[in-house]
């Protein structure tokens, strides 16, 4: 009954509009998933993500993420980190030697469970320079939403190749994810607020530490 | 845990009591306008808050150089998908239902609560965790929810701020705007107890602190939570995809941790493609936030096995927005994204407050959006249309472009017209000329420099009443002294964009003429040239 009510408002309200076509109607000025002008990509991606107090740091080679993933882990004194099914052993192999306890989330951690592990280690699925974002689409290297937001520590593993310009050709690369009715996480820096007298926080809910991995 | 009794006599609220009374019965602008004026405490933490993110705005829009294109991108969608409303929604609730959430249609607010309560006594349980919506602050649900017996917590900090503090939101993106630190410590400290874990008591009143003060008490909710509910920033019809933009990640919890999730949002929040949020999602955080990126978005497609919640619902509100769309000019407002901007650059918004304004909506935008939702048959919605120097900031930084001070002008109008066909009286004649003065330049002039012209015979140090019809405006103002110079004269020297483009829009606004008169004047002649 709402909907045919709705409805009736609506078309009624619309009596103006005479053409049938929506871009017909009214065009929209806009190249979509166009590049913009940056030079260096990576480099400013880097500088960007920084800016939001986040850490990033650079691995040559796939080779040394895993004992960058442990010297992160260990600096921040995490005793335990929760992998996602789809992240490579070889990520994680140098921590857990360390003696970092390995939660594989299969079968699924709870919420408690979660709670109480400190860090979370997943890959992306795509990254930006001029915002300095990093965005999941939650495929079985980044695994399901609440691992990413419930650990304090968010170790999060990019390639530069995954690196784009801004956020229009970064949805070009979402396209596909959506398409599939997958979830999508942006993440810009650690959780923060400016609730208070405007002077930001950085942390507050979500992981309240953010470090980057940038392959190659 | 749960506050069942807090030792009120007959009290066995849930949650905190907001103020008694309903929005709708506020007093008229002018009105409230006067009381707020004279709170110094308010004006001096409106200021700070306003002028700082003011500042922050407008360096993040300059670095963008299609910022100009971006906007008319942003106006040309939300005005195409506003144009065929109905066969958006229609795509919108096909993908929905084809991802696997429940769709509803609410006529109005009480259809709105009803489906919600409904949905939430289902699933047996007595309290929900929310991020912050604003419509659902706009249909009450909170209230709704409390009278059902179950308790809604708010999870964004300021809304939790104002939740705590019985208190109402000032301001859409910043809530508690109104707030500075010591009082947030007061509040957190006194009724953090009350609702669940409370504040240590060593909290001192560091954003810092606070912030971890509100992490630790909302934590265990977060964690034990059966439902949330949240709004959205926009739905994409052509993926049946909800957006939700945040920054603590209180968003996320909500979003991701309960078995069910039931999103309110207004039927104006579709757009057409995925591709289309490569817009919004560079124009709402750099106009709201003034970030380049605010922290969190998340995107969600109904249900996702084994990913967050189970059993997903949207509610589809009206409320009055297939009103709106019925003016072809009115329906501009729309458009709007909720990013705050409009507000933080009125020099109104900045001296009174969003409480003055009546509605959920405060400032520029609510002043063109109030009167249309909820219609001009109350006094407070009849005088929203008056609240403005029409001055012309929020129009030139709306994201979307949306022509506020026209929508104004053309509102007044219309106020005046409706007055007008139940019975022509006085008032509606004075409202009738202020409108005519207030939309032209040289009258305007010609007024202001009258009152100056009282004011010097008379030697009082500020102007009274103006002469009619001005005296509408001026009902509520003390009008300081005008100088030898009218603003008008004095902007024309010295700032006219025209005349020393090199002045930015910030250097105007940071240290712009102190009093609402020049303002004024000013803004009539931007309306009229
Ligand atoms: S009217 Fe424009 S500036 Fe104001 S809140 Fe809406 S989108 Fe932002």
């Amino acid at each position: 009954m709402g909907k045919a009510e709705i409805f009736a408002a609506i078309r009624a309200a619309l009596a103006d509009v005479r053409e049938p076509d929506p871009a017909a109607d009214v065009a929209v000025p806009w190249e979509y998933g166009q590049a913009t002008a940056v030079e260096d990509v990576v480099g400013l991606f880097a500088e960007r993500v920084e800016d939001y107090k986040a850490t990033v740091l650079r691995a040559a080679s796939a080779d040394a993420v895993g004992d960058l993933v442990a010297q992160a882990l260990a600096e921040h004194g995490a005793g335990s980190v929760a992998v996602p099914a789809g992240v490579p052993e070889a990520w994680y192999a140098a921590a857990e030697r360390a003696g970092v306890a390995i939660r594989r989330d299969d079968p699924p951690l709870t919420n408690a469970e979660l709670n109480e592990t400190a860090a979370v280690l997943t890959a992306a699925a795509v990254g930006w320079a001029e915002t300095g974002t990093i965005a999941l689409d939650h495929r079985a290297d980044q695994g399901r939403r609440a691992l990413t937001l419930v650990p304090d520590l968010h170790v999060c593993v990019i390639e530069a190749a995954q690196i784009v310009t801004d956020v229009p050709e970064a949805m070009a690369r979402l396209q596909a994810s959506l398409n599939d009715r997958q979830p999508i996480t942006w993440i810009s820096g650690p959780s923060a607020t400016s609730d208070i007298e405007l002077s930001r926080v950085e942390g507050v809910h979500g992981p309240r530490t953010l470090i980057v991995i940038v392959v190659g | 845990m749960t506050a069942t009794d807090l030792g009120m006599p007959g009290s066995s609220r849930r949650t905190p009591a907001p103020p008694a009374g309903r929005l709708i019965d506020s007093p008229p602008f002018p009105v409230a306008a006067k009381q707020y004026l004279a709170d110094s405490q308010l004006r001096a933490n409106l200021h700070h808050a306003t002028s700082t993110i003011r500042a922050k705005r407008a360096r993040v829009t300059a670095e963008l150089p299609n910022w100009e294109q971006l906007r008319l991108a942003g106006e040309a969608v939300k005005d195409r998908v506003a144009r065929h409303l109905d066969y958006y929604l229609e795509e919108l609730e096909q993908n929905l239902t084809a991802n696997g959430a429940h769709v509803h249609w609410a006529a109005d607010a009480a259809e709105a609560n009803q489906i919600v309560v409904d949905l939430v006594r289902a699933k047996g349980v007595d309290e929900v965790v929310k991020v912050k919506s604003m419509v659902t602050q706009e249909i009450e649900l909170n209230e709704a929810l409390e009278a059902a017996g179950i308790a809604a917590w708010e999870t964004d900090l300021a809304e939790l701020i104002v939740q705590l503090g019985h208190d109402r939101p000032s301001h859409i993106l910043v809530p508690a705007i109104h707030r500075n630190r010591a009082e947030v410590r007061e509040i957190f400290l006194r009724e953090m107890k009350l609702y669940g874990r409370a504040a240590p008591d060593s909290l001192d009143d560091e954003p810092r602190h606070l912030a971890a003060a509100a992490r630790q008490h909302l934590r265990d909710k977060f964690l034990r939570a059966k439902v949330g509910i949240s709004g959205a920033n926009f739905m994409v019809a052509e993926t049946g995809t909800l957006v939700v933009v945040e920054s603590e990640g209180n968003g996320r919890m909500c979003l991701t941790l309960p078995e069910t999730l039931i999103s309110v949002t207004g039927i104006e929040k579709v757009i057409p493609t995925a591709a289309d949020l490569e817009v919004f999602l560079q124009l709402l955080p750099r106009s709201s936030t003034g970030e380049r990126m605010n922290p969190y978005t998340s995107m969600w497609s109904g249900v996702r096995p084994g990913d967050g919640p189970q059993e997903v619902h949207v509610v589809l509100v009206d409320n009055g927005r297939s009103r709106v769309l019925a003016d072809p000019i009115g329906r501009k407002a729309l458009r709007c994204i909720r990013c705050s901007a409009c507000m933080n650059i009125c020099p109104v918004y900045e001296r009174v407050g969003g409480h003055a304004y009546g509605s959920v909506y405060p400032g520029p935008i609510g002043a063109i959006l109030t009167p249309q939702l909820r219609g001009t048959a109350a006094a407070i919605d009849r005088s929203l249309p008056f609240a403005s120097t029409l001055c012309g900031a929020c129009a030139e930084v709306c994201p979307v472009r949306i022509p506020i001070p026209d929508l104004l002008v053309h509102l007044r109008h219309r106020v005046v017209d409706e007055r007008k066909r139940s019975h022509l009286g006085l008032e509606q004649a004075l409202m009738k000329g202020g409108g005519w003065v207030m939309a032209s330049g040289p009258r305007f002039g010609l007024l202001e420099r009258a009152g100056g012209l009282v004011q010097r015979v008379t030697g009082r140090e500020a102007v009274g009443p103006l002469p009619w019809p001005a005296s509408l405006w001026t009902r509520a103002r003390d009008l300081p002294l005008p100088p030898e110079q009218t603003f008008r004269q004095w902007w024309r020297a010295n700032r006219d964009p025209l005349c020393h483009p090199e002045r930015s829009e910030g250097s105007l606004r940071d240290d712009e003429a102190t009093t609402v008169t020049s303002v004024t004047s000013a803004s009539a002649e931007a309306a009229a040239e």
